[in-house]
């Protein structure tokens, strides 16, 4: 339960599950929704075929601790344009997380964008939350007024 | 948290009060997880509150209030006003966490700069919204939104919070909802300013509407001038009559932003004391309480008497 204003209560994560691009397959990011908030995110999800200036709006207007992309058929080619968008919004302190069907080489290239990581068939859902649980605690500060 | 310096927290405060997008976000946040800034923030913002008018949408799981919101959101728009919505969900009661959906249906929105939306979760709060949704729609009138859309988690029949913040309160209601006896019982139907049966193109829509009037009609003068509106969000049928008729009621009754305030005030004082209460019984009297729940079991004590144990040891301590 939310306290009262004043103390140090630290507050559940606010992840965003998504997905960009004409892929509709969502039971991975279904799965991953429901696996976070039962471990006590709070998870904005939305539909499939979102467009990365929605995405950013939603992030910027959300307050996202951590972005997760659910990419299965090569969605994961528009993640850099996603990232572009990020940085030009101000949103570069936002880190993103892509889970599905990257290939090795594909890997490198999201990397490279500024993606944190990339998550493959066979991911633990525990893994995901780790990882996510650290992102948001090393990346994110509620009093950092920018 | 490491508490930033006073200038930085003014300039964040100036670039709230101008309208950036980062700076509302963010003092959500601020105030949600109840940050020291936060209290600053919001005594600063103060002067800047009760611009907006503030209109409530309640009712229950699956009626449709997302889907209202996303037409009424549409109609606000054309006629040229600028909206920021507050989407409360429920959170989980075992881990805490939530799945915030609700602006998945006001999807059509994401790419306006004339709409902001914010998703809650409850945070085990009951009542229909979160422990900090008041705080929330005072941060949104302050930074400059015409309109300030608050929705309610599904409500049952008693959640009725959101009257007190609201300056009008929008009950949301599907065809067939329930019989006269439904219609007739105290709690949530009594704090509608505008009724909606929504969903208006299915069956039983006519029937629903005229039960909802005829209620009204057993009711007090007050509720006379109560409007029952039929709706199909997802087309946007008389959505554009949803909003006149909010329009009206709000120039009926103008509640003002200092009964908002003092409304809202006195919620927040007895929340306190309530959470307070529930913090000394805990760690103050915990051994007592244990020792009284035994006595009641087998019948030594009745619940009453238990109570004014408790009452007396509070007061002492």
């Amino acid at each position: 339960m939310a306290e009262a204003t004043g103390s140090d209560h630290r507050s559940p994560i606010r992840v965003l599950v998504t997905k960009i691009g004409l892929d509709g397959h969502d039971r991975g990011s279904l799965v991953v929704a429901a696996h976070l908030r039962d471990a006590g995110m709070e998870v904005v999800y939305t539909p499939p075929w979102q467009e990365i200036s929605a995405v950013v709006k939603l992030a910027l207007e959300e307050d996202i601790h951590v972005i997760g992309l659910s990419c299965l058929a090569t969605d994961h080619l528009l993640v850099p344009k996603l990232m572009d968008a990020l940085r030009e919004a101000g949103l570069k302190h936002v880190p993103v997380v892509v889970g599905g069907i990257v290939p090795d080489e594909d890997e490198a290239i999201l990397l490279a964008a500024g993606v944190r990581r990339v998550f493959h068939p066979g991911a633990s859902l525990q893994a995901i939350t780790d990882t996510i649980t650290g992102l948001a605690e090393t990346a994110f500060s509620a009093d950092d007024l920018r | 948290m490491n508490r930033p310096p006073a200038t930085r927290i003014e300039e964040f405060i100036g670039r709230l009060r101008g309208g950036e997008r980062f700076a509302l976000a963010r003092a959500i946040t601020l105030v949600e997880t109840g940050a020291a800034t936060a209290v600053t923030v919001l005594n600063a913002i103060q002067s800047g509150v009760g611009n907006a008018r503030v209109i409530g949408f309640t009712g229950a799981p699956g009626v449709g209030k997302s889907t209202l919101i996303n037409a009424y959101i549409r109609v606000l728009r054309q006629r040229g006003q600028t909206v920021a919505v507050a989407a409360v969900d429920p959170s989980s009661p075992i881990s805490g966490g939530a799945i915030l959906g609700d602006r998945v249906r006001m999807g059509e929105h994401g790419g306006d700069d004339g709409v902001f939306i914010r998703s809650i979760s409850s945070r085990g709060h009951l009542g229909g919204l979160s422990a900090t949704t008041a705080q929330v729609v005072d941060l949104m009138d302050a930074a400059g939104w015409d309109r300030v859309v608050i929705e309610t988690v599904g409500t049952g029949q008693s959640e009725v919070e959101i009257a007190r913040l609201a300056d009008v309160s929008v009950v949301v209601c599907a065809p067939g909802f329930g019989d006269d006896i439904q219609a007739i019982k105290a709690g949530i139907l009594e704090i509608a300013d505008v009724l909606v049966v929504n969903k208006a193109d299915q069956a039983f829509a006519e029937q629903t509407c005229q039960q909802l009037k005829s209620m009204l009609g057993l009711r007090t003068a007050a509720c006379d001038a109560v409007p029952v509106l039929a709706t199909v969000a997802t087309t946007g049928q008389d959505v554009d009559r949803l909003a006149s008729a909010i329009d009206a009621r709000y120039r009926e009754h103008p509640s003002d932003h200092h009964t908002r305030e003092t409304r809202r005030t006195r919620a927040l004082i007895v929340h306190a004391v309530c959470r307070e209460m529930h913090r000394r019984l805990a760690d103050e009297h915990g051994d007592k309480l244990d020792d009284l729940c035994v006595r009641v079991s087998c019948g030594e004590l009745n619940v009453d008497d238990a109570v004014g144990v408790l009452l007396a040891a509070l007061d002492r301590s």
